[in-house]
C-alpha cells in the first residue's frame, strides 16, 4: 500500500501504532511485510464476508417458515468453476507476492555488515567483527544492512525480531543467515521463538537500533581489545593450523589466503565455493571436504573448538589476504606439526 | 420452537425404546470389553476419547490461568512446559485424531452403506485395545513426571537435552498409531467390499467419501511417524546418532519425518468434520448437497495434496529457497478444495427449507470458524508472511480455529445429530442451542485475541511474556472460561438425556441416510434384511414417498 500512497500508509501506520494492537515498524522490510499482510487481510475479510453473507441471507430468505418446500438443485458447473478459479487466482497472487517477499528477506545485499550470533540454552551471544561481545542484546546501526550469521551450540532456537518482521531458525551444526536494515532508532524485543527447554521464555533480549553516530560511540566504547579476526589468528596459531596452511609451496595443506569466496576443486572432481559454512565444516570434518591435490591428513577438530572459536577462525580466514603473517608466526613460535592433540589454550577453546 | 424444527418424534405418551437393540443385546462389562459390534466399539471409543479430552482440557485451563499474569507466577517454567506438552500430545494424538474416525466413523460407516458390521470386527476391537494401551502408556509418562518436549518432539531437544519421560510418551503415540492404521485399513476394505446392492460410489453419502479419504491418510502417513518416534527412542536409549549433528546426523531430518505425518494428520482432523457438515447441511436444508461430485472429489484431492505440503512447517529452518517455493505453491493448491467445499455447503442452503436445530447451529459455527482458520492458513502458507507469523501466537490461533473451531464444532454437530440414533433419545433442544452459542462466543473470545498477539510477535510456548501483551492474554483466558462452559454443558445434558430425553423414534430428523431407516438404537445386526439401494444420496423426494407409503400401509 505504501507504493500506492505513502501519505495514506503513514497515516495508517501511525494510527495503528497508537493502538497497542500493532507492532512497531522499525526495519526497511517491515512496510513490505505489512503491505502484504493488509492485502491478505483484505482477501480474507472479503472471502469470509461472502461466506457469512451467503449463510445469513439464505438463513433469512429460505428458513422453513418462509420457504416450507425446498427446491432441489443438482449443482452448477459454472458456479463450481467460478469458486475454483477465483480463489485459485487470488492464492496464486498471494503465492507470488509471498515468494518475492521471502527472497527479499532471506537474500542479503552484498554490502551488509556481518555479525555472528551463537544461541545456547538459554541465551543469545552476539560477536561483532570488532571484537565486541554481547549477551542477550544486539546493537545495530540504522540505515545500514546488517547480516546475522547464526548457529546454535545445542538445540534448535529461533531468532525473532517482531519489530523488524524477520525471524530465522538457529540450528546446531550449520550456519543460517538473516538480514535487516533498521530504520527507526529504539529498543525492540528479541525473542527465541523455537521451544528450546525449561527457560525458553527467558531466552529474550533487546535489539538496540542506534543512529550511525551513536553506533560509532557504542563500538568504540565497548571493544574488548582484540577484534574477532585477531582472536581467530591467535587460535589459528595455537591450534597449529599454520604449520600446514603456511602457504609455502611444500606445505601439507592448501594456502588459505584469499580462499574465501573462491572456487575450489575437490578431490572428487566437484567444485565448491568457499563460504562460512564450508570453512566451519572443513575444520570439523576435514575428510569430507578433501581439496584436490592434497593428502587427507588433516585431523578433525570436532569437540576441540567451541562455536565462538569457530566463528573467530572463520572470520580470520575470511580476512586473510596474504600468508606473510602466517609464516612470521610459524618462524617465531616453532610450533610442532602435531599440535592439534596438545591441550591448546586461548579464547574459545574447550578445555578438556 | 416446534415451528422452526424438522423434528418428528413419536407420540411421547405411548412411545418406548425398541425392546431389543445393540445396547441391551448383552449385559455386563465382559460383553462390552469383548464385543465385536462396531457400534459398541464406537461407544468404547467415545468414553476413552472424552476421558483424554478432559485431561487435555484441564491442562489447557492451567495454561490459560498461568498466562493471566505476564510473570507466569502461578507455576514454575518446567511445570508450564509439561502442561503444554501434555495438552498438545493428548489433544492431537488421543483426542482429535481418533475422535471422529473412531467414534462417528465406527458407528456410522456400516450403517450408512447398509452393512452388518465393518469388514474386520476383531481387528476393530484390537485397534481399540491398542488405543487404550497407547493411552495407558501416555498416562504412565504423565503421572510419573510428564514430558516437556512439546507435541512436536523437536530434536535434538527431545533426544539429548530434556530429562523427562520422552520414551514413555513416544511409545504411547507409537502404539496408538497402530490403532489408526488398523482403523484405516478396516474402513477402506469396508467401503470397498461391504456396500449394499445398488449403493454405487456416487450414491454414497459424502460422509463416506471424506472418511475414505481420511482412512487413506491413516494408512499411508501413520507409519512415518511410527518410524520417527522409534528413531527418537533409539537415539535416547542407545544413541544411534541419526539426529545428532555431532555424529554427522541431521536434526532437520526429524522435522521432515515428523511433518510428513503431522501435516496429513491435520487433514485427518478436519476431513471427517467435513463429512459430518455435508450430512447436517443437507438434512436441515432439506436439499441434496450442492455439487455432490465436486464435494466428493475435493475430499480426495485434499487427501492427495496433503502429502506434498509438509515442508511449509519449515520455511524458516533453512530449507532451500526453491523447495520452499514448491511447498508454498502446493499449500496454495490444497486450500482450493477447502474453499470449494465451503461455497458448496453455503449454496446448499440456497432455496432450501432451513431449520435451526442444534446440529445446524454447530454447522454455522464450523463454516465461520473453519473459513477464518483456512484463510489464516493461506497467510501462513505465503512464504514471506510465514517468516513473521510462524512460531508465534498467530499460528496457535490458526490451528485452534481449524482443529477446535472446525473439527470440534463438526464433531459436536455430528454427536447431536446422531445422538438419537446412538441412544434412542433426544437431547434437550433449548440447552443444545444455548451450548452451541456459548461455544461459538467463548471460542472467538479465546482465540481471536491470539491472532493479534501473534502479529505483535508474542512467541508460542512462553511461560512468561512482556507486560504489554497482558490485556489480550486476559481476554483470551476469560474466553477460555466461557469455552469451558460450552464443553461442560453438553457433557451434562447429554448424560441427563440418556435417561430422561424424549424417545426419538427411528428418524427424528427425517433424514435420508440408510442409518435413519432402521430403529434407534439399532439392532446388533443393523439390518434385518440387506437393503437394496435404488435412490441417490440426499433424495428427499424418495423419503417423502416412503413416509407416505408407510402411513398408508400402517393406516
Amino acid at each position: 500500500m505504501h507504493f500506492i500512497s505513502p501519505v495514506l500508509w503513514q497515516f495508517l501506520v501511525k494510527w495503528l501504532s497508537r493502538l497497542p494492537l500493532f507492532p512497531p515498524e522499525a526495519s526497511s522490510i517491515a512496510p513490505y511485510t505489512d503491505a502484504f499482510f493488509f492485502f491478505l487481510l483484505l482477501i480474507s475479510i472479503v472471502g469470509t464476508g461472502i461466506v457469512v453473507l451467503m449463510v445469513v441471507s439464505f438463513s433469512m430468505l429460505y428458513r422453513k417458515e418462509k420457504n416450507p418446500e425446498a427446491t432441489q438443485i443438482e449443482g452448477s458447473t459454472l458456479l463450481e468453476a467460478t469458486w475454483t478459479i477465483i480463489p485459485l487466482a487470488l492464492f496464486m497472487i498471494a503465492f507470488v507476492w509471498g515468494a518475492l517477499l521471502y527472497f527479499r528477506i532471506y537474500n542479503p545485499p552484498t554490502n551488509a555488515m556481518n555479525i555472528y550470533i551463537v544461541g545456547k540454552q538459554w541465551m543469545w551471544k552476539a560477536e561483532h567483527p570488532g571484537g565486541q561481545h554481547e549477551i542477550n542484546a544486539l546493537h545495530v546501526p540504522t540505515g545500514r544492512p546488517v547480516q546475522l550469521t547464526m548457529i546454535s551450540q545445542d538445540v534448535f532456537h529461533s531468532f525473532s525480531i517482531p519489530a523488524f518482521r524477520v525471524k530465522r531458525e538457529v540450528i546446531p551444526g550449520r550456519y543460517t543467515t538473516v538480514w535487516f536494515e533498521a530504520t527507526q532508532p529504539g529498543t525492540y524485543h528479541l525473542f527465541c521463538t523455537q521451544y528450546c527447554g525449561t527457560l525458553h521464555s527467558q531466552m529474550i533480549g533487546e535489539i538496540v537500533a542506534l543512529t550511525p553516530d551513536d553506533y560509532q560511540k557504542w563500538t568504540a566504547g565497548s571493544t574488548s581489545g582484540a577484534s574477532l579476526a585477531q582472536n581467530g589468528e591467535r587460535l589459528f596459531a595455537s591450534l597449529g593450523c599454520a604449520s600446514c596452511h603456511s602457504g609455502s609451496p611444500d606445505a601439507h595443506g592448501p594456502s588459505l589466503a584469499e580462499v574465501y569466496g573462491s572456487k575450489l576443486q575437490m578431490a572428487n572432481g566437484s567444485f565448491v565455493t568457499v563460504d562460512d559454512a564450508f570453512l566451519r565444516d572443513t575444520i570439523l570434518n576435514p575428510t569430507m571436504h578433501q581439496v584436490a591435490g592434497y593428502a587427507p591428513i588433516m585431523p578433525t577438530y570436532q569437540g576441540q573448538v567451541s562455536e565462538e572459536g569457530l566463528i573467530s577462525l572463520v572470520e580470520y580466514i575470511k580476512n586473510l589476504n596474504s600468508n606473510y603473517r602466517v609464516q612470521q608466526t610459524l618462524n617465531t613460535s616453532q610450533v610442532q606439526t602435531v599440535a592439534p592433540s596438545a591441550p591448546a589454550t586461548g579464547q574459545g577453546v574447550v578445555k578438556q | 420452537m416446534s415451528a422452526s424444527t424438522v423434528l418428528k418424534l413419536p407420540p411421547q405418551e405411548t412411545a418406548d425404546l425398541p425392546k431389543k437393540s445393540y445396547l441391551n443385546s448383552e449385559y455386563g462389562l465382559k460383553s462390552w470389553l469383548l464385543t465385536r459390534d462396531h457400534k459398541r466399539i464406537a461407544i468404547l471409543y467415545l468414553f476413552s476419547t472424552v476421558f483424554f479430552f478432559t485431561i487435555g482440557g484441564t491442562a489447557a485451563a492451567f495454561i490459560r490461568l498461568n498466562l493471566l499474569t505476564p510473570g507466569g507466577e502461578l507455576m514454575a517454567a518446567d511445570t508450564y512446559n509439561k502442561l503444554f506438552s501434555i495438552h498438545g500430545i493428548i489433544m492431537v494424538f488421543f483426542f482429535l485424531v481418533p475422535i471422529a474416525p473412531a467414534v462417528l466413523g465406527n458407528f456410522l460407516i456400516p450403517l450408512m452403506i447398509g452393512a452388518k458390521d465393518v469388514a474386520f470386527p476383531r481387528l476393530n476391537l484390537l485397534s481399540w485395545y491398542l488405543f487404550v494401551t497407547g493411552g495407558a502408556c501416555e498416562l504412565y509418562a504423565i503421572i510419573w513426571g510428564g514430558m516437556d518436549t512439546g507435541w512436536t518432539f523437536t530434536t535434538p531437544l527431545s533426544t539429548h537435552y530434556v530429562n523427562t519421560h520422552v520414551i514413555g510418551a513416544a511409545l504411547g503415540i507409537f502404539i496408538a498409531g497402530f490403532s489408526s492404521i488398523l482403523t484405516g485399513v478396516n474402513f477402506i476394505v469396508t467401503i470397498h467390499r461391504l456396500r449394499a446392492p445398488g449403493m454405487t460410489w456416487f450414491r454414497l453419502p459424502l460422509f463416506i467419501w471424506s472418511f475414505y479419504a481420511t482412512s487413506i491418510i491413516f494408512v499411508l502417513a501413520t507409519p512415518v511417524i511410527a518410524i520417527a518416534l522409534v528413531l527418537i527412542m533409539m537415539e535416547r536409549t542407545i544413541g544411534i546418532g541419526v539426529f545428532d549433528p555431532a555424529r554427522g546426523g541431521d536434526p532437520l531430518l526429524f522435522q521432515h519425518l515428523f511433518w510428513f505425518y503431522s501435516h496429513p494428520a491435520v487433514y485427518v482432523m478436519i476431513l471427517p468434520g467435513m463429512g459430518v457438515i455435508s450430512e447436517v447441511v443437507a438434512c436441515f436444508s432439506r436439499k441434496r448437497v450442492f455439487g455432490y461430485t465436486a464435494v466428493a472429489f475435493s475430499s480426495v484431492a485434499i487427501a492427495v495434496f496433503s502429502f506434498f505440503v509438509w515442508a511449509h512447517h519449515m520455511f524458516i529452518m533453512g530449507i532451500s529457497n526453491y523447495s520452499a517455493l514448491v511447498f508454498s505453491l502446493m499449500t496454495m493448491l490444497v486450500a482450493v478444495p477447502s474453499a470449494i467445499k465451503i461455497f458448496n455447503w453455503s449454496s446448499t442452503m440456497y432455496k432450501g427449507s432451513i431449520t435451526f436445530d442444534t446440529p445446524m447451529l454447530y454447522t454455522f459455527s464450523f463454516i465461520g470458524l473453519f473459513t477464518m482458520g483456512g484463510m489464516t492458513g493461506v497467510m501462513l502458507g505465503c512464504l514471506g508472511m510465514d517468516i513473521h507469523l510462524t512460531e508465534t501466537y498467530f499460528i496457535v490461533a490458526h490451528f485452534h480455529y481449524v482443529m477446535v473451531g472446525g473439527m470440534v464444532s463438526a464433531f459436536m454437530a455430528g454427536l447431536h445429530f446422531w445422538w438419537p440414533k446412538m441412544t434412542g433419545r433426544m437431547y434437550p433442544e433449548a440447552l443444545g442451542r444455548l451450548a452451541a452459542s456459548v461455544l461459538f462466543i467463548g471460542f472467538n473470545l479465546t482465540f481471536f485475541p491470539q491472532f493479534i498477539l501473534g502479529y505483535m510477535g508474542m512467541p508460542r510456548r512462553y511461560h512468561a511474556y512482556p507486560p504489554e501483551f497482558q490485556v489480550l492474554n486476559v481476554l483470551s483466558t476469560a474466553g477460555a472460561s466461557i469455552l469451558a462452559v460450552g464443553y461442560l454443558l453438553p457433557m451434562l445434558y447429554l448424560t441427563w438425556s440418556l435417561k430422561y430425553g424424549k424417545v426419538a423414534g427411528s428418524n427424528p430428523w427425517r433424514a435420508t441416510g440408510l442409518e435413519w431407516q432402521i430403529q434407534s438404537p439399532p439392532l446388533t445386526e443393523n439390518f434385518l434384511e440387506t437393503p437394496v439401494v435404488d435412490f441417490e444420496a440426499y433424495d428427499f423426494e424418495w423419503l417423502a414417498n416412503k413416509e407416505k407409503n408407510e402411513v398408508q400401509s400402517v393406516g
